[in-house]
Order: structure tokens, then C-alpha cells, then sequence
């Protein structure tokens, strides 16, 4: 690999990094939320990442758990106090892991067209649970009014209420998910999995059980959606059923394909142009009666990246690298 | 002789009402090449197949002994699971992981051995044993300075070579080789001649191959099959005798086997 490349994506994820940290001494409030649930969406979509771009497994029904982490979260919050945040987080990732194992036992067991399609059955049922169910609330879903604390004995470690500490806590843990990730990638169980989605046939016949190496990646996958989840419950303070509904499960996939598969902080990029772009486009204020229509735009550029970079907007930089190379003579 | 290692029994497999495999019967025993050979068609992948669990038997069975595994069927066993019993396999047609270094193909077969995949914060590229079982079985193949390639821009003769390297590095005691010479230059069928024959005293060998200068270089038994069932199978001074396999695998090549 050219040198200059192998340390300039640290050194790029850095610099973001360490801007995304210093944002909230400078940006406005509105600003603030907004890039907390960008970076939400990040942790989703990184956790779909590992399915769809590592294990080759699309799924179309990511959203069950993400919304399952929420109403975990809405149930067992007390009603009008925090709750705490070192029991209810592991219980809603447990809750979610869970899940993700016994559907992972069924939906595995299909491939292709026939797993989106399971996939997104499975997380329509959860949406008609939620839905038509006292468990749920109904469609006017469940209210949280207090951020969960992180507390040790009577003192307060985090105080999420902030906005800005939430901010940061989210930062962190979207940089965790990641740093995470790109370790497990990198293990043996990692190997297998790219192994899996390069020739699932042919590592099944060098001796992997490849069924297990999926539902493991599937239970984590959705284990880390729900981290995603029960975050965006805690910042909005409500859930209901349009969290766990087929829209958000492919705005998520959305956000992967955008960023580039199989490149976790492609899918770190992917949300932020996703949701930048669709607050842009629907801003009423620079667009006017358009806006209403932002959709369609979204569509557009959807449409154009999906022409123009089949890689994703991750593909950029080696367009660029490739041109770089025919004008120094190497290719 | 030594017990057979592995042992076929009345294999048949159906697909629909075509019998691609009727009733084959082979053993194969370690320190011996057992080739299969026989026209396009005759059921010879196919019984390939179902010797490595990528299909099942419709009928018959298949007991695989070895000290350290004891005996088993593996008629209707899973494919991952013959292989990590020792049955390791190459396939005719080149299945090898493309975007993957020709490295990393053999470090993740290597890999398929030890089952460590609990370990997840533990790079995949830190385990010396498994590196060194890849980088050997490179080198055994005549790939060891092609280590850092993508797969992909190996030339078909060499993505040959290393199909039968991953199925070392899965360090097998019984391999079964799927027309390994396919589309190799003159230098490296010799290469792989050459290894089969190093390898033949510690596994048993089946080997499924046109070129029949190599089979007869290298087999102790032939059986040969035409039309999914086994016609003649023997030595291969009986083979060549056999006035059967002559007649219905010859037709009118009378130049015999050019050996």
C-alpha cells in the first residue's frame, strides 16, 4: 500500500474527532442535538455495517432492535424520575442480543432476497407488538421524562440531562463502537465473517461452521443497534412504533450504502450525509416550497451516488487516489 | 494392507431422475493415490461431492476412521464438519477467496483448524502456527513469494496452485483433488506431480484427473467410472489390460493411455 495512505485515515478520523469533541463549546444548542443524533445513526449504521458490508447479510429489518432498546428503556424507566443507566443499558443491549439470537436461528437459515424479506417480517411483527399491544402504548408510543444518570453510590459520574455531556458520552461511545469493531474485524472471527461474505461455500468447506460465525454476527450486530436505540430514547424522551417501522430500518441501510460498505467509518460519514442533507434539504428557510418536497431531492443525489460512486461516498478519496496514480505514472 | 481410512459404500445419488452416481463403491487407504477417472459426465465431481458433505448421498454410506476422530458416517454430514474431521478437498472448478492476498486465503484456511474465534481482540494475523502452516504450504504448492498478491491477479494456472494450497493448509490426512492439473502449464503439473508424490506416504489421496500420463504416474489404484457407475477398478496394470475399460471409455482411441 502507498505510505502516504496508511497514515493519513488516522490522522483524517482524528481530525474529525477531535473537531466533533470541541463542537459543543462553540455550536447552538439546535446544532448540538442535531449531531448527537447524527452520531446515533452512526453507532446504527455501524452496527448494520457489520451484517450488510462484513458479513453479507442485508437486512431490512435493523430497526427492531434499535426501537426494541427504546421500549426496553421506556418500560422499566421509573415514571416521572432517571433510571439508572448502569442496569437499564445492559439490560436493553441483553434484551436486544436476545432477540437478535432466537431470529438469528430462523432468518439465518435464508439467504439473499428471501433474508430481506424475513428480516423486514420479523421487525414488522415487533412493530405490530408495540403497536396493538398494552405493552407499547399504542401508536402514540411511550414518554421518557428523564434521562437516564450514570451514578456511583449518591453521586452523579454523568449527568445526561446536559446536553452537551450527553453530546459527549455519545461521542465516546460512537468512537468505542468503532475502535471496537474495527478490533473484531480484524480477529479471526472477523476474517471468517469477510470470509463468509466473499464465499460463504468455500469457508464452509475449509471446516468453519459458517451458521454459528453468522449468528454471532447477528447477535452482536443487533446487540450494538440497540445501544443505538436506547441512546435515541434517552435524547428525545419518547418512543414509538415508527422507530421500529421498515422506513427507519431503510433509512439506516441507506445511510451504509451512502457511506460505502464494509467501511466502518463509511457508515460514520454515510449518517451524517443523510441526515445533514435531508435537514438542508427540508430547511424551509434557504429552499422555500421545496422544501416540503426534500424528499425527492434526496432521491436525486441517493440516485447520482449510487451512478457516479458505486463504492459509496467512500469511493471518493480513491477516485482521487486513482487519478493521483495515472498522473504520477504508477498505473 | 492398512485398514482404509475412508471407505464408500454403495453411493448413490440422484437428482431428480437422473442417477449421476449409481452404487460406487471405493476405499482409500494413507500412502496411496486412489484415482477416479473417466469421461465428462461419468459422476466423477459428483462423487467428489459427496465425499466432502457439499452434497448428500441419496443413498449409502461413508465411515471415515482415524485415531485421534474414532469412526464415522459422513453420508449426510455437514461439509465444515468432514473437513475438520480431515477431508480436505480442492475443487475443479477454482474457488478461492479473490479479494483476499493469496496469503490470507491460506491463513484462513490454516485458521479453519484451530477454532479460536471466541478470541476477538486478538489479531488474526498474530498466530505464528497458523502463519507458518500457510506460508509452508505456499511454498509446497510453488507459491511462497506470491504471498503478498491479491488472489485475483494471480494467472488461472497459479489460482490452480493455490486451490490445492488452501486445501493443505487445512492440513487434512485424507485430500481429494478435483482435477488439480486443469489449466496448468507444463512446469507446474509437474510441480504438483511432484507434491502429490511427497505427500501420498502421510494421506490418503484421491485424485480425479484427465491427464493421464499424471495418473498413471502417480496412482496405486484406479477406478474408473463412466456413466455414474464404476466400470473396472484395479491396479494400474489392470486397468490398462482391461479390455472393458477399452471398450467404454476408449472407443476408439486405441492409442491407450499414452502411457
Amino acid at each position: 500500500m502507498n505510505p502516504k495512505r496508511a497514515w493519513s485515515l488516522p490522522v483524517v478520523l482524528l481530525a474529525c474527532l477531535s473537531m466533533l469533541a470541541m463542537f459543543p463549546l462553540v455550536g447552538e444548542t439546535f446544532y448540538i442535538q442535531l449531531l448527537t443524533k447524527v452520531m446515533i445513526m452512526a453507532i446504527f449504521a455501524m452496527s448494520l455495517d457489520l451484517l450488510v458490508g462484513y458479513t453479507g447479510l442485508v437486512s431490512l429489518g435493523h430497526a427492531a432492535f434499535y426501537g426494541l432498546a427504546g421500549y426496553v428503556l421506556a418500560r422499566v424507566a421509573p415514571q416521572y424520575d432517571s433510571a439508572n443507566l448502569w442496569t437499564t443499558l445492559p439490560l436493553a443491549l441483553g434484551a436486544c442480543a436476545a432477540f437478535a439470537l432466537l431470529t438469528g436461528l430462523l432468518v439465518l437459515r435464508t439467504s439473499g432476497v428471501y433474508f430481506i424479506m424475513v428480516t423486514l417480517a420479523f421487525a414488522q411483527m415487533l412493530f405490530f407488538v408495540f403497536h396493538d399491544t398494552p405493552i407499547g402504548g399504542g401508536s402514540d408510543g411511550i414518554y421518557i421524562y428523564a434521562r437516564p444518570l450514570a451514578k456511583i453510590g449518591d453521586t452523579t459520574l454523568l449527568n445526561l440531562q446536559d446536553r452537551r455531556i450527553f453530546y459527549w458520552f455519545v461521542l465516546c461511545l460512537m468512537a468505542v463502537v468503532y475502535l471496537f469493531l474495527k478490533r473484531v474485524l480484524n480477529s479471526n472471527f472477523g476474517r471468517a465473517l469477510i470470509g463468509i461474505k466473499i464465499n460463504e461455500h468455500r469457508l464452509r468447506a475449509l471446516g468453519f461452521p459458517t451458521f454459528r460465525y453468522k449468528l454471532a454476527s447477528y447477535t452482536l450486530s443487533g446487540a450494538l443497534a440497540g445501544l443505538a436505540g436506547y441512546l435515541a430514547a434517552a435524547q428525545f424522551g419518547f418512543v414509538n412504533p415508527e422507530i421500529l417501522g421498515w422506513h427507519s430500518s431503510g433509512s439506516v441501510l441507506m445511510m451504509v450504502i451512502l457511506g460505502g460498505m464494509g467501511t466502518l467509518h463509511g457508515s460514520i460519514l454515510g449518517a451524517f450525509a443523510f441526515i445533514l442533507l435531508q435537514e438542508a434539504l427540508s430547511n424551509q428557510a434557504w429552499f422555500g416550497d421545496a422544501a416540503a418536497h426534500w424528499q425527492l431531492a434526496m432521491g436525486l443525489f441517493i440516485i447520482i451516488v449510487a451512478l457516479l460512486l458505486p463504492r459509496g461516498l467512500m469511493g471518493v478519496s480513491s477516485l482521487f487516489s486513482a487519478r493521483a496514480k495515472q498522473e504520477s505514472g504508477i498505473e | 494392507m492398512s485398514d482404509a481410512i475412508l471407505r464408500a459404500e454403495n453411493l448413490t445419488k440422484c437428482f431428480g431422475g437422473l442417477t449421476a452416481v449409481n452404487t460406487v463403491s471405493l476405499e482409500l487407504h494413507v500412502g496411496q493415490v486412489h484415482a477416479v477417472i473417466g469421461p465428462n459426465g461419468a459422476g466423477k465431481s459428483t462423487l467428489t461431492n459427496l465425499l466432502s458433505g457439499d452434497l448428500s448421498p441419496t443413498l449409502g454410506t461413508i465411515y471415515y476412521v482415524d485415531e485421534t476422530h474414532g469412526r464415522h458416517n459422513l453420508a449426510g454430514m455437514k461439509s465444515d464438519r468432514i473437513a475438520r474431521l480431515g477431508i480436505g478437498r480442492s475443487y475443479q472448478k477454482t474457488n478461492i477467496f479473490l479479494p483476499f492476498s493469496v496469503f490470507e486465503n491460506c491463513r484462513i484456511a490454516a485458521q479453519s483448524r484451530q477454532q479460536r474465534a471466541w478470541r476477538i481482540f486478538r489479531g488474526a494475523a498474530g498466530y505464528a502456527d497458523v502463519n507458518a502452516v500457510a506460508q509452508r504450504s505456499l511454498q509446497a504448492a510453488g507459491l511462497g513469494d506470491r504471498g503478498d498478491m491479491p488472489a485475483e491477479a494471480l494467472s488461472h494456472g497459479e489460482q490452480r496452485q493455490l486451490e490445492i494450497a488452501m486445501c493443505l493448509a487445512t492440513q487434512p490426512r485424507v485430500l481429494l483433488l478435483d482435477e488439480p492439473l486443469a489449466g496448468m502449464g507444463a512446469e507446474e503439473s509437474q510441480r504438483i506431480i511432484e507434491l502429490i508424490r511427497q505427500l501420498t506416504p502421510a494421506h490418503a489421496i484421491m485424485l480425479i484427473e484427465h491427464d493421464m500420463d499424471a495418473v498413471f504416474a502417480v496412482a496405486h489404484r484406479l477406478t474408473v467410472m463412466v456413466n455414474g457407475e464404476v466400470i473396472e477398478s484395479g491396479t494400474p496394470t489392470e486397468i490398462r489390460a482391461s479390455l472393458k475399460v477399452q471398450q467404454a471409455y476408449l472407443g476408439d482411441a486405441h492409442g491407450g493411455f499414452h502411457g
